[in-house]
């Protein structure tokens, strides 16, 4: 199960994003058309019927909440316009499967492919042959080994993830004056390479504001392991500051047992994912979650949306660029009691 | 099933030769069932046991001894205490259950449904064990009458019910609103509800096993189909019954780890079938068939919860956990070994 991302992207997304920001304040400010400036020229026409476009969707099985709401929302998307078709493969946790899914939308010439591999690793190769066919291929959140490999990449910030989750739990204990604080984590698949990023951007988060972590395991990302695991690290600290569980789903039995243990109203919660259940759980504010750091399946939507662009050959709006960005990371916003509202639509 | 050349198999089948009438077995069975020999298995599981609570002891001291994580530990092995106790009729009777996690996750999925909900805990309940009882049903149908080998009719169940629980539930955590939460809450005694029902389950286990015509006619039907069958045992119709049993008890630990996670997910149970088998055979169940004990069983799910509540209250990371659960079940398994052939001339 050994998964996606390269090392190296960090550096590079993070660059990319800062000098996609300078291209975009460039463009804003530019009222008067001097030469050199560049000015979005395709703003507001995104939404205008263009050529049909057949995009071919590729993504995991789905055995869990996120992975089904990302198929649920490519699809959703795709209705929307009708110059798209999408062609959605069953999901798959076989990667010898999902190589030949790809294969056979190639055979049958997509304009365009979105594919969430199961392993990056392992789909390289095939995105490759996609690639050189002249199909552009849309790299969905778990990210090829290859930049060969894909046209345009979007995907979730899971090193983000960890740091927002990380620096809402130093504001919150600041706040309460709380100096050497027991802060534990429950953290997802610890075999993937997503789980070892967020857990690195939490840690590098608190230990920025002087804190370090007392407790880390990690479960599988299911209610019963979130239970099982949170209600024996209940025992192994008996007085707790703040935790924060990597994933929603494994909350969900992460809560039970808090409320088991009859500790609810201890520590600061932080969870992630943005379930639906979890921000209405953080609206009604009777339980230790306080809130949650988004990794939204609304990037399968934009994925989609991508797509058509590419398959039309047009380029993002607002963006001062002739073509749709080759790097696009998604925000890990963190939703408390304030703004769920507006993510709530979001929730899966 | 390579442990069919297991050379301390009882050979049960020179003995039973002798028409017995039906109902009464031929008491070669019925001394295995509960001979000598089990008492020293017992004893150095026992004793692996004692050893692990006294690694808890000396590296956890006060929190591993105290009685809050003691009733934590207990409550963990409930529900797949309940799993095992079906585990070791289906397994002593010659069989095996691949399917367990997944009908458990098939009923809970099934008892959380908002149809079932509205039925309040007893619909819940009812559906549950009607679910599970079913599920065993129909495997047991499929290898007694169907003729199909158990562990490919079981294998099938798993794919289909846990299928199924995803298209139920459409991979949504259906969250419980009924008073069925009470199960793993409220406390009798300072333990909680859901220990209580873990222990009647097991004598309940044990005395069918040790005690009625049903068990010695299960130690029988695995130890020798043929003559079970010469003995006037019903080989079909008991093949049916010890697959239903195993389905109840998937449907019982269903209610209880609903009751736990405070949800029904089709995530639930997720290999709750190894961990069972693993337990019957670390308690000293043949995987051929023809001898084994409910006390074993649960003894080898208390070595294994043990284990990992050690590791998780020492903090220790995924991949030494791995390690050390490997280590210790291959030692434990050693001992097992080096008594079982002691024991083996009071066996036959």
């Amino acid at each position: 199960m050994s998964t996606t991302v390269s090392l190296p992207r960090r550096g590079i997304l993070l660059s990319g994003l800062a000098a996609g920001a300078g291209v975009l304040a460039a463009a804003c400010t530019s009222n008067d058309t001097t030469a050199g400036t560049q000015v979005a020229g395709n703003t507001g026409d995104n939404a205008a019927a263009g050529q049909q476009v057949r995009v071919g969707f590729s993504a995991p099985a789905a055995d869990h909440g996120w992975t089904a709401a990302i198929t649920r929302n490519a699809r959703a998307q795709a209705e929307k316009f009708a110059d798209v078709t999408l062609n959605v493969t069953e999901g798959t946790n076989d990667v010898a499967r999902q190589i030949e899914q790809v294969q056979s939308m190639i055979n049958q010439k997509a304009d365009v492919l979105v594919v969430l591999p199961f392993d990056g690793n392992a789909l390289t190769e095939i995105a490759k042959n996609a690639m050189a066919a002249g199909i552009p291929v849309i790299n969905l959140d778990r990210v090829f080994a290859s930049a060969l490999a894909y046209r345009t990449w979007i995907g979730g910030d899971n090193y983000g993830m960890g740091v927002n989750a990380g620096n809402f739990i130093v504001r919150k204990l600041r706040d309460a004056g709380i100096g050497d604080p027991v802060i534990v984590e429950i953290a997802g698949i610890d075999s993937l390479q997503l789980t070892q990023e967020r857990s690195r951007g939490f840690q590098d988060a608190l230990a920025a504001a002087g804190f370090r972590i007392a407790a880390r395991q990690s479960t599988d990302f299911t209610a019963s392991g979130g239970q099982q695991v949170a209600s024996q690290m209940l025992q192994a600290t008996k007085k707790i500051d703040a935790m924060w569980n990597h994933d929603d789903d494994q909350g969900i039995g992460v809560l039970a047992a808090i409320k088991q243990a009859n500790r609810s109203g201890e520590f600061v919660m932080v969870g992630g994912g943005g379930s639906a259940q979890a921000m209405k759980e953080i609206q009604a504010g009777n339980s230790p979650l306080q809130a949650t750091v988004l990794y939204s399946p609304a990037m399968a939507s934009s994925a989609v949306a991508l797509a058509r662009l590419l398959g039309q050959r047009r380029a993002l709006g607002d963006l001062a660029e002739h073509d749709v960005p080759a790097k696009i990371t998604t925000f890990s916003a963190v939703v408390t009691k304030d703004n769920a509202e507006q993510y709530l639509a979001n929730g899966y | 099933m390579s442990e069919r050349t297991d050379t301390t198999t009882p050979a049960v089948g020179t003995e039973a030769k002798t028409p017995v009438a039906d109902g009464d077995p031929p008491p070669m069975v019925r001394r295995k069932a509960g001979g000598r020999g089990e008492l020293r298995k017992h004893v150095t599981l026992i004793l692996a046991l004692l050893a692990l609570l006294l690694v808890g002891a000396l590296t956890k001291g006060e929190d591993f001894l105290s009685t809050s994580n003691m009733i934590t530990i207990l409550t963990l092995a409930s529900v797949i205490g309940v799993v095992t106790v079906g585990m070791t009729f289906v397994i002593i009777g010659g069989g095996i259950d691949l399917s367990v996690g997944a009908i458990i996750a098939l009923a809970s999925v099934w008892c959380t449904t908002t149809a079932t909900q509205s039925y309040g805990v007893a619909g819940m309940v009812l559906s549950a064990l009607l679910v599970g009882l079913g599920c065993g049903l129909l495997n047991g149908a499929l290898i007694a009458y169907g003729r199909l080998v158990p562990f490919i009719v079981t294998l099938a169940m798993m794919v289909a019910a846990r299928g199924l629980a995803e298209q139920i539930s459409g991979r949504q955590s259906q969250l419980v609103t009924t008073d069925l939460l009470a199960l793993a809450q409220n406390r009798v005694l300072g333990i909680p509800l859901l220990v209580y029902l873990f222990v009647v389950v097991v004598a309940v286990g044990w005395i069918v096993l040790e005690r009625t015509t049903f068990g010695r006619r299960t130690a029988a039907v695995g130890g020798n189909p043929e003559a079970a069958r010469l003995a006037g045992i019903d080989v079909r119709r008991h093949t049916l019954l010890l697959y239903a049993v195993s389905g109840l008890c998937c449907g019982i630990a269903a209610i209880m780890l609903t009751a736990q996670t405070t949800t029904g997910t089709s995530t639930n149970g997720q290999l709750y079938e190894l961990d069972a088998i693993a337990a019957v055979v670390i308690g000293g169940t043949l995987l051929s068939g023809g001898f084994g004990t409910i006390t074993g069983s649960i003894l080898g799910v208390l070595v294994f919860t043990v284990i990992e509540d050690l590791f998780i209250l020492n903090n220790l990371e995924q991949p030494i956990q791995a390690i050390g659960k490997g280590a210790i079940i291959v030692a434990v398994l050693l001992f097992q070994r080096f008594g079982r052939a002691r024991a083996v001339p009071t066996l036959t």
